[in-house]
C-alpha cells in the first residue's frame, strides 16, 4: 500500500513534447484515472510511473520512496497491459508464477532442470504454486491453470494478467486500458469486477482509458489530460457538473455539451441566440463568453421569451425514456443536442418549431481562452426563481 | 488442348442455371449434375498446365531415378537389366560411400547448431545497436548471395598451406599451421566452417525479421515482471518467441547443407581419401564421371529419402512444441 506523488514530469521524444509539466498527487489506496483522448501523454505517465520510460525532467515517488533511479521491478508496481502482454508459450501458471520465480529464486535455480536439484527450489516453487492456485481460484480461472493464452478468451487472458499483477501484491497497480480490447459486453462485466477488486485489495490503482463510462463508473478521481498537461483532477461528478476548462466539459458527457457563444448585455443577462438568458457572469458588459449547457439542462418550453431558446427540429433520437432531440438555432451555426424525458415532449416532430428553456444555474460559462467562469452564486439564484417559473 | 472446352462450358453456365428455375424439383437434378461436371471441367482446365509441369518436371524424373536404381544401366548403354536391391546392396557395403553419409551427417551436425547461434548472435548484435544496422546486414548478407564457387576461390587463398592469411597469421602469433584442405582432420570442419559462414546471413536476416514481429509490450512485462536481465529477456521473451523462426531456419538451413556440393566439387574433391566426401559429390561422381548410373540413381534414392525423412519429422516434432495456440 502507498501513496503516488508525481512532480513536475517532462516528456519529450524529439522534438515532440509530451507530457509539459504533470504534477499529481495520489493518495494510499485510491483508484485514480487518467482520462484523455489518445496521444494525450496517458500512457506515456503510466509507463514513466512504472519505469518502462524515464522522465526528463521531475520526480516520482511512491510510499515516500523516490523511485526515478529504480528500475521497474524494484518499484513494487504491477502493470496491466492493453494487449495483456502474456507469454504465449507459457502455460496460465507459469505466466502468473513468473514474478514469483523471478523474485524469489536465484538465476541457478531458475535453471532448467539444473535447479530443480538445488537445496530449497522445491519448497519454493511449492510455494509459488499455491499461492498462484489461491490467486487464480479468487479470480474464476483455477480451472484454466495448465492452458496456454492461445486456447483462452479474451476475458480469460484479461483475468490472467490481473492474476499475473495480483499474484505478488505489489503497492500500486498500473492498468494500461485494460478493457479496450474487449467486446461491449465483456467490458461492463469486467468494469464490475475490477471495481470490485479495487475494494477487496485496497490498493493504490492508476487507471488510463480513454473511455469516460471506465473513467466514472471506477475512479475516485479521475484525472482529465489533454496535449500533455493536466487540465483537471477531482471526483466523477465534479468533472462532469463543475469542470475548470472548456476541454474538459467537451471532453465528459455523452452526447457531447452544447456550445453556444454570447455576449453579456449587462449584469446578470447574457444574449445568446436572439434570446437573453439571466445569468450572473464575472465579466463587463460586451465581453465574448461561451455558454456550455447540457443537454439535460434543457427542459420544454411552451412559447418563446426570456430565458427560453428557439429552434426548428433536425431530427430526434428515441432512447426509451428519454429522447435526444437534435435542433437548430436561427443563425446558429451548428445543431444543438436537448436530452428531454420521451413522456414530457410526445408529439415532437422533425420541422416543428421547439421551445426549450435553460436552467440558468446548469449553465457553465467559458472565457475566450476556454478557462471557466465561476457563476456569481447569490446573484445567480435570485434571478434563477422567476426565469423557471415563465419557463413551466 | 483444355482451353477451348473451358470457353465452351463457360457460356453453357448462364443458360443451364436459367432452365433450372422453370423446371420442377424433381427434374433439376439433371442440370444440376451438368453444372458440376462443367465446374470440374474448368476447374481441371485451369489447375491443368501446372499438374502437366508439376508430373513431368518432377514426380517422372523421381519416378525414373528409382527405376534406374534397380538397375545396371550404364549412361549411354544401348541395353539395361533388373537386378533388384543388388545396387543398394553395393552401396552400403562400399566404405567409400559409408564414408560419404557419415561425413555428411557430420557436416550438417555442425553446420545447422552453428548457423543457428551465430546467425541469432549477430541478429541479436545488430538489433540491439543503433549505428550501421543497414550496412550490418549487408555485410553479412553478401555470402549468401555470391556464387559460392567463386567465394571458393578467396577461401583457397586464404587456406593456402603457405602463402594463405590464415597460416600466416597463426604462424606470426607462434600457433601451429595447418594445411587445412589436404589434412584429413581438418577438410571436413573447415568445409562445415565456410558453409556456416555462407548461411550465416541467411539466418540472421530471418531472425531480425522475428525479433522485429516481438512485441514491445512482452518486454515490458518481462521488465516489470522482474526478467529485466539480459539473460533472463531472452530467456523469457526473445528464444520462446523466435521458435517458429528458428524452426523454419533449422529446415532450410539442414536442407541446403545436405544438399553442398560446390565446396567440396572446388576446394577438396572429396578428399584427401574420402575424408570430405558428401552424399552429393559422391552422386555426381558415380553418375557423370564414372557413368555408372544405376550406383548413382540408388545413392540418389538415399539421398530423397534422407532429406524428406528429416523434413516431415522436423515439421511434425517442431510444430508442436513452437506454434503457441
Amino acid at each position: 500500500m502507498a501513496s503516488v506523488s508525481i512532480d513536475s514530469i517532462h516528456k519529450n521524444y524529439g522534438a515532440t513534447s509530451v507530457l509539459r509539466g504533470v504534477s499529481l498527487s495520489i493518495a494510499d489506496g485510491e483508484f485514480l484515472t487518467l482520462l484523455g483522448p489518445s496521444g494525450c501523454g496517458k500512457s506515456t505517465l503510466l509507463r514513466i510511473l512504472a519505469g518502462l520510460e524515464m522522465q526528463d525532467a521531475g520526480s516520482l515517488s511512491i510510499g515516500e520512496r523516490a523511485v526515478d533511479n529504480l528500475r521497474p521491478k524494484c518499484r513494487d508496481v504491477a502493470m496491466v497491459f492493453q494487449s495483456y502482454a502474456l507469454y504465449p508459450h507459457m502455460t496460465v501458471a507459469s505466466n502468473m508464477g513468473l514474478p514469483l520465480r523471478m523474485r524469489r529464486l536465484s538465476t541457478f535455480q531458475r535453471l532448467p532442470l539444473l535447479g530443480r536439484l538445488l537445496p530449497g527450489t522445491a519448497r519454493i516453487a511449492a510455494e509459488i504454486d499455491a499461492e498462484v492456485t489461491r490467486t487464480a481460484k479468487s479470480l474464476g480461472i483455477g480451472h484454466l491453470l495448465a492452458r496456454k493464452p492461445g486456447q483462452l478468451s479474451g476475458g480469460q487472458r484479461q483475468r490472467v494478467a490481473v492474476g499475473r499483477a495480483m499474484v505478488r501484491h505489489p503497492a500500486v497497480f498500473l492498468m494500461d486500458e485494460p478493457l479496450s480490447n474487449l467486446d461491449a459486453k465483456l467490458r461492463v462485466q469486467m468494469r464490475a469486477e475490477i471495481k470490485e477488486l479495487h475494494q477487496r485489495l485496497g490498493v493504490t490503482f492508476v487507471y488510463v482509458t480513454h473511455d469516460q463510462a471506465e473513467a466514472m463508473t471506477l475512479s475516485d478521481r479521475v484525472a482529465v489530460m489533454l496535449d500533455g498537461e493536466l487540465l483537471q483532477v477531482a471526483p466523477p461528478q465534479e468533472i462532469y457538473a463543475d469542470p475548470d476548462d472548456r476541454r474538459v466539459a467537451e471532453f465528459i458527457g455523452s452526447p457531447k455539451i452544447n456550445m453556444l457563444d454570447g455576449v453579456v448585455r449587462e449584469r446578470g443577462l447574457i444574449d445568446v441566440a436572439g434570446s437573453t438568458l439571466a445569468i450572473g457572469a464575472d465579466a463587463l458588459a460586451g465581453a465574448h463568453l461561451t455558454l456550455g449547457i447540457r443537454p439535460e439542462a434543457f427542459h420544454l418550453a411552451e412559447r418563446g421569451g426570456q430565458g427560453v431558446l428557439t429552434g426548428s427540429v433536425r431530427m430526434i433520437e428515441h432512447m426509451g425514456s428519454d429522447l435526444f432531440v437534435h435542433f437548430d438555432l436561427a443563425g446558429g451555426d451548428h445543431p444543438l443536442i436537448a436530452r428531454l424525458l420521451a413522456e414530457r415532449a410526445p408529439d415532437i416532430a422533425p420541422g416543428q418549431t421547439l421551445h426549450v428553456g435553460v436552467r440558468p444555474d446548469r449553465v457553465l460559462l467559458f472565457d475566450r481562452n476556454g478557462r471557466r467562469l465561476r457563476q456569481e452564486v447569490e446573484s445567480g439564484r435570485a434571478s434563477v426563481t422567476p426565469i423557471r417559473e415563465v419557463a413551466r | 488442348m483444355s482451353e477451348p472446352l473451358a470457353l465452351t462450358g463457360a457460356p453453357n453456365e448462364p443458360s443451364a442455371t436459367g432452365s433450372v428455375r422453370t423446371l420442377p424439383p424433381s427434374l433439376a437434378a439433371a442440370p444440376a449434375r451438368r453444372r458440376a461436371f462443367t465446374e470440374a471441367l474448368a476447374a481441371w482446365a485451369l489447375a491443368g498446365p501446372a499438374v502437366f509441369f508439376l508430373l513431368a518436371l518432377f514426380f517422372l524424373p523421381v519416378i525414373g531415378v528409382f527405376v534406374i536404381a534397380i538397375t545396371d544401366w550404364q549412361f549411354g548403354g544401348l541395353t539395361l537389366s533388373f537386378v533388384g536391391l543388388a545396387n543398394f546392396r553395393e552401396i552400403f557395403a562400399d566404405d567409400g560411400f559409408r564414408a560419404s553419409l557419415v561425413n555428411t551427417i557430420v557436416y550438417v551436425l555442425i553446420v545447422v547448431p552453428g548457423t543457428l547461434v551465430f546467425g541469432l548472435l549477430i541478429a541479436l548484435l545488430i538489433e540491439s545497436g543503433k549505428s550501421c544496422r543497414s550496412f550490418y546486414r549487408a555485410i553479412h548478407f553478401l555470402p549468401f548471395m555470391a556464387t559460392l564457387t567463386a567465394m571458393a576461390v578467396a577461401w583457397e587463398a586464404l587456406l593456402h598451406p603457405t602463402i594463405g592469411l590464415v597460416n600466416q597469421t597463426l604462424a606470426a602469433m607462434g600457433l601451429p599451421t595447418a594445411n587445412w584442405l589436404r589434412d584429413e582432420n581438418t577438410a571436413l570442419p573447415v568445409l562445415a566452417v565456410i558453409g556456416i559462414w555462407q548461411n550465416l546471413g541467411y539466418a540472421m536476416v530471418l531472425f531480425l525479421a522475428g525479433l522485429k514481429s516481438i512485441p514491445q509490450d512482452l518486454y515490458d512485462a518481462a521488465d516489470t515482471d522482474g526478467a529485466d536481465l539480459w539473460l533472463d529477456r531472452l530467456r523469457t521473451v526473445t528464444l520462446p518467441l523466435l521458435g517458429p523462426v528458428s524452426m523454419f531456419v533449422v529446415i532450410v538451413v539442414a536442407l541446403r547443407a545436405f544438399e553442398s556440393f560446390d565446396t567440396v566439387k572446388v576446394l577438396t574433391q572429396g578428399g584427401p581419401g574420402h575424408a570430405s566426401e558428401m552424399l552429393l559429390y559422391t552422386l555426381y561422381r558415380e553418375s557423370f564421371e564414372y557413368l555408372r548410373s544405376g550406383y548413382g540413381a540408388a545413392v540418389a534414392v538415399v539421398f530423397l529419402a534422407i532429406v524428406v525423412t528429416l523434413t516431415l519429422a522436423q515439421v511434425r516434432l517442431m510444430d508442436r512444441r513452437v506454434h503457441y495456440q
